[in-house]
C-alpha cells in the first residue's frame, strides 16, 4: 500500500496499461510535455515516447475521430478531454461513431476507447470548467459510463476501462485530484471488483444514500454526521453510471425502505431520475417514502462565488435524508 | 452574395474543350488525360503515372465503370419496386470511383461516405452486401476487415477523421499502407474535414483526401460551400493538392497513384479534388428538378465518363465486338446476382435488435431483451420470429 493522490493513482494506472499492452495509446491536449493541466499524465510521454503519449492539436472532435480510426487499426486509445465543458465539440464523434460502430458493423469492429473527463465543480473556475455532462452519455446506448470516487478505484478502474472492449466514458472528480488515499498497486484489475458493480461504502439501516464521483466523500461525511443524530445511512458509491448496478441498490433499498440520490448535475432528466424510477419499479412495495433527489439546479453552471449553493453539500444532503425519513425539513408543510 | 462568376474553378475548368495547359497544384487548371471526345492527351507530369496501363487494363476499367453503372441502375430500380428503402445513385461518378479505387493495394484502407458503392464493388464487397443497409436488413453490409473498407458513413465528413486516425496507426506500425477517405464537396464545409486536414498535416500521416466535387450537396450548389476552388483550400493546411477531371478515369488514377506513392514514402497527405457531376438525384427520395437547370445536366452528359473511355478504346481500335459482348454479359450477370441477392436476403429476427450494442453483457440491455422476448413469447411464439410488433 502506498499513500498517493487521486491524480497520481490514475497516472500509475495509465502507466501500467501502457506497459502491459503496446496497443494502448494516450491522446489529448497538453498531455505530453506538460503532463496534462492536472498533471495526471505527468512523465508518461518521457517514458513511453511521443507516439504513445500524443500531444494533439486543439480539436476535440478530431481527437475523438482519430481515436476511432486508431481503434479500427487495432489500437486502444485513451483520450483525455481537458475539461468537462470541452467535450461537446466531440459529442458527434462520441454519440454517432464511438457508441455505434460496434452495432453498425455487427460486432466486426470493436471500439475499445476510454475517454477520460475531469468533471464537476468546486474549484472556483470560470464557465465550462465545472460541468457534469454524464447524463448525455448514460442516455447513449453503446457507451459505458463510470465515475470514480477514491484513489484506489481510480487506479484499478482506469485499467479496467482501458481493458474493456467497449467504449468507456471515465469521469474523474477534478476537485478530488489532490486528495490522498491508500493505493495497493499490486491489485489485479482483472480479479478486482468489476467496474460495473456499485459498492456499499458505509452500511446503514434507515436510508440508502446513492452518490458517485466527487459526492461520495460528501455522502460519507453526511452519514457520519447523521449517525450523531441516531440516523443510520447506508452510502452506496454507484461507480458505474451506465449500466447502473440496480441489484446492489435494490438489495439496500429493500433493507432501508428509503432512497436518496445526489449528484452535482442538474436534476431534470438526470441520473437521479433514472435511479428513482428504476428503483420504484423494482421495489415499490419496499419503499416507505418517495425517492428524494438532492442535485445541482437546472441552471448553467454558476459563477464560482455561487457554486457552493449549486453543489449539494453535507447539509443539503442531510435535509434530503430528513425528507426521505419524514422528519422536519426545509420543505415541511409544502404539499406535493 | 454568391454569384456564378465567383471563382468556382470546377465549373469553368470542367468544360468539354478544356484540354490545354494542365498543371497540378494550387490555383492551376485541372488534370485531364482523356478528352470528353475520347482523345488521349499528354500531360508532362501525370502521363508517367498511367504509362504502364495496358490495353487490357483499359478495357477492364471500362468494364468496371459499365458494371458499376449497371449496379446503380439496378439498385435504383429495386428502390422504385419497393425492395430498397432508399438508394443514393452515383450516376456520373463512375470514373472518379473506379480510377481511384483501382489505384489501391489490398492492404490500403478506405473510409467512404454512402455514395461510394462503386468503390465498394472494386474492393470486392459481395453484391448483396452493398444493398443490405439500404434494404434495412442491417445497419451496415460487410465486415470492414475482409475488404479493408469501412462501411458507409452517413454523418457528413466524419469518416475523414477515422481515415486520419487509421493512418496515424499505420505510421505507428511502421507499415507502408495508406488510408483513403472519400467525401463530397458539401463535406468540405464540415469541421471534421478541416480538423482531419490539420491532424494529417501536423502528423504527416499517410492519408489521401479524395473529394468528389459532384457540384451538388442535395440542393446546394458547390459555390455555396466554397468561394474558391476546393483543391486550393488544402494549401492553407500545408497539404499538396491537385484538381483532376473526375470524369476521366486515367487522370483520376494518375493523381491517386501519385498521392499514394507520396504517402507510402513518408510524404504525408494529399488532397485530390475530382471534378465530376451527380447526374442523378441525391437519393431516390430527392427531386433535382426543383433546384437545378436541365441545361446543366445536358452539359455534363456531354462529358460522360463511360462515353469517353469508350471513345478512347474506339480510337485505339480496342472496342471490339468481343469486348462489348463480354462487358454486356458481365453487367447482365452482376445485375441478376444483385437482384437475386437482394430479394432473397433473409430478414433479421426481432431479437437481433439487441445484438452487438456492446461486446460484453450489459445488465440494462439484457433486462430489456429478456422482457421483450417474454412479450413476444406472450403471442405463443417463443422465438418471436413470426410476430410483427405493431401489426395488431
Amino acid at each position: 500500500m502506498t499513500q498517493m493522490t487521486f491524480a497520481r493513482a490514475i497516472n500509475s494506472g495509465l502507466r501500467k496499461s501502457l506497459e502491459n499492452d503496446p496497443k494502448v495509446i494516450l491522446m489529448g491536449e497538453d498531455i505530453g510535455t506538460l503532463g496534462g493541466v492536472f498533471r495526471v499524465t505527468d512523465g508518461l510521454q518521457k517514458d513511453f515516447g511521443k507516439h504513445r503519449v500524443v500531444d494533439t492539436p486543439l480539436a476535440e472532435s478530431a481527437i475523438m475521430g482519430t481515436a476511432v480510426g486508431l481503434a479500427y487499426r487495432g489500437y486502444r486509445p485513451v483520450v483525455e478531454i481537458q475539461f468537462d465543458g470541452f467535450i461537446y465539440p466531440a459529442f458527434d464523434q462520441i454519440v454517432s461513431q464511438v457508441a455505434k460502430i460496434h452495432y453498425r458493423t455487427q460486432g466486426d469492429v470493436k471500439m475499445p476507447i476510454t475517454v477520460r473527463v475531469p468533471f464537476g465543480g468546486g474549484i472556483g473556475s470560470p464557465e465550462h470548467h465545472s460541468e457534469s455532462p454524464e447524463a448525455y452519455f448514460t442516455h447513449t446506448s453503446g457507451l459505458r459510463v463510470v465515475s470514480v470516487s477514491n484513489p484506489q478505484d481510480a487506479h484499478t478502474m482506469i485499467q479496467q476501462a482501458i481493458a474493456c472492449d467497449d467504449p468507456v466514458l471515465f469521469f474523474e472528480p477534478k476537485r478530488r485530484y489532490h486528495d490522498k488515499g491508500e493505493v495497493d498497486e499490486s491489485i489485479d484489475p482483472a480479479t478486482a471488483l468489476s467496474m460495473e458493480k456499485a459498492r456499499v461504502v458505509a452500511e446503514g439501516k434507515d436510508v440508502t444514500l446513492v452518490a458517485y464521483g466527487p459526492l461520495v466523500k460528501t455522502a460519507k461525511d453526511a452519514a457520519l454526521a447523521a449517525a450523531d443524530e441516531g440516523v443510520s445511512i447506508e452510502v452506496i458509491d454507484l461507480r458505474s453510471l451506465a449500466p447502473v448496478d440496480f441489484a446492489t441498490l435494490e438489495a439496500s433499498v429493500r433493507k432501508t425502505g428509503r432512497l436518496v440520490i445526489t449528484h452535482e448535475a442538474g436534476q431534470s432528466g438526470g441520473l437521479g431520475a433514472e435511479v428513482a424510477a428504476s428503483i420504484t419499479e423494482r421495489c415499490f412495495y419496499h419503499l416507505e417514502a418517495a425517492p428524494v433527489r438532492v442535485t445541482g439546479f437546472d441552471v448553467p453552471y454558476p459563477y464560482s462565488k455561487l457554486e457552493m449553493h449549486h453543489l449539494p453539500g453535507l447539509d443539503r444532503i442531510l435535509d434530503g435524508v430528513d425528507r426521505a425519513l419524514g422528519r422536519p425539513n426545509s420543505l415541511s408543510g409544502l404539499e406535493g | 452574395m454568391f454569384t456564378d462568376e465567383l471563382g468556382q474553378g470546377g465549373n469553368a475548368a470542367g468544360g468539354p474543350d478544356n484540354s490545354a495547359g494542365h498543371h497540378s497544384g494550387t490555383g492551376e487548371s485541372l488534370v485531364q488525360l482523356i478528352t470528353p471526345g475520347g482523345e488521349r492527351v499528354s500531360h508532362p507530369q501525370y502521363d508517367a503515372w498511367v504509362r504502364e496501363v495496358t490495353d487490357e487494363q483499359l478495357g477492364s476499367l471500362y468494364e468496371d465503370m459499365v458494371v458499376i453503372r449497371r449496379i446503380d441502375t439496378e439498385a435504383t430500380a429495386l428502390q422504385r419496386q419497393g425492395e430498397l428503402g432508399l438508394w443514393p445513385p452515383l450516376l456520373g461518378q463512375e470514373a472518379s470511383q473506379v480510377g481511384s479505387a483501382r489505384a489501391l493495394r489490398d492492404d490500403d484502407f478506405v473510409f467512404s461516405s454512402y455514395r461510394e458503392n462503386g468503390v465498394a464493388y472494386c474492393r470486392g464487397v459481395d453484391l448483396a452486401d452493398i444493398l443490405k443497409v439500404w434494404r434495412g436488413n442491417a445497419s451496415s453490409g460487410w465486415d470492414p476487415y475482409t475488404v479493408n473498407m469501412a462501411t458507409p458513413q452517413i454523418i457528413i465528413g466524419a469518416q475523414t477523421l477515422h481515415a486520419t486516425g487509421y493512418a496515424m496507426g499505420i505510421q505507428n506500425d511502421g507499415a507502408d499502407s495508406v488510408a483513403v477517405t472519400y467525401f463530397g464537396d458539401g463535406a468540405t464545409s464540415e469541421g471534421d474535414v478541416n480538423e482531419a486536414m490539420v491532424f494529417a498535416a501536423s502528423f504527416q500521416s499517410p492519408v489521401i483526401f479524395f473529394c468528389q466535387n459532384n457540384h451538388w450537396a442535395i440542393s446546394e450548389p458547390v459555390r455555396l460551400q466554397s468561394h474558391i476552388r476546393i483543391a486550393d483550400r488544402a494549401a492553407g493546411f500545408g497539404i499538396p493538392s491537385v484538381q483532376v477531371d473526375g470524369n476521366d478515369v486515367l487522370a483520376v488514377m494518375a493523381a491517386t497513384r501519385e498521392a499514394i506513392e507520396r504517402a507510402r514514402h513518408g510524404g504525408g497527405p494529399t488532397f485530390i479534388e475530382a471534378v465530376t457531376y451527380r447526374m442523378g438525384p441525391h437519393t431516390t427520395a430527392d427531386d433535382p428538378t426543383r433546384y437545378r437547370d436541365a441545361n446543366e445536366l445536358e452539359d455534363w452528359a456531354a462529358k460522360d465518363p463511360i462515353a469517353r473511355v469508350k471513345g478512347l478504346l474506339e480510337r485505339k481500335g480496342l472496342l471490339t465486338e468481343q469486348l462489348e459482348a463480354q462487358v454486356a454479359a458481365k453487367a447482365d450477370a452482376v445485375a441478376r446476382e444483385l437482384r437475386a441477392g437482394c430479394i432473397n436476403m433473409p430478414d433479421p429476427q426481432p431479437l437481433d435488435i439487441f445484438k452487438h450494442v456492446y461486446s460484453t453483457p450489459n445488465s440494462w440491455l439484457d433486462r430489456q431483451e429478456d422482457h421483450y422476448s417474454r412479450y413476444l413469447a406472450s403471442f405463443g411464439d417463443p422465438a418471436g420470429a413470426n410476430s410483427e410488433e405493431g401489426a395488431r
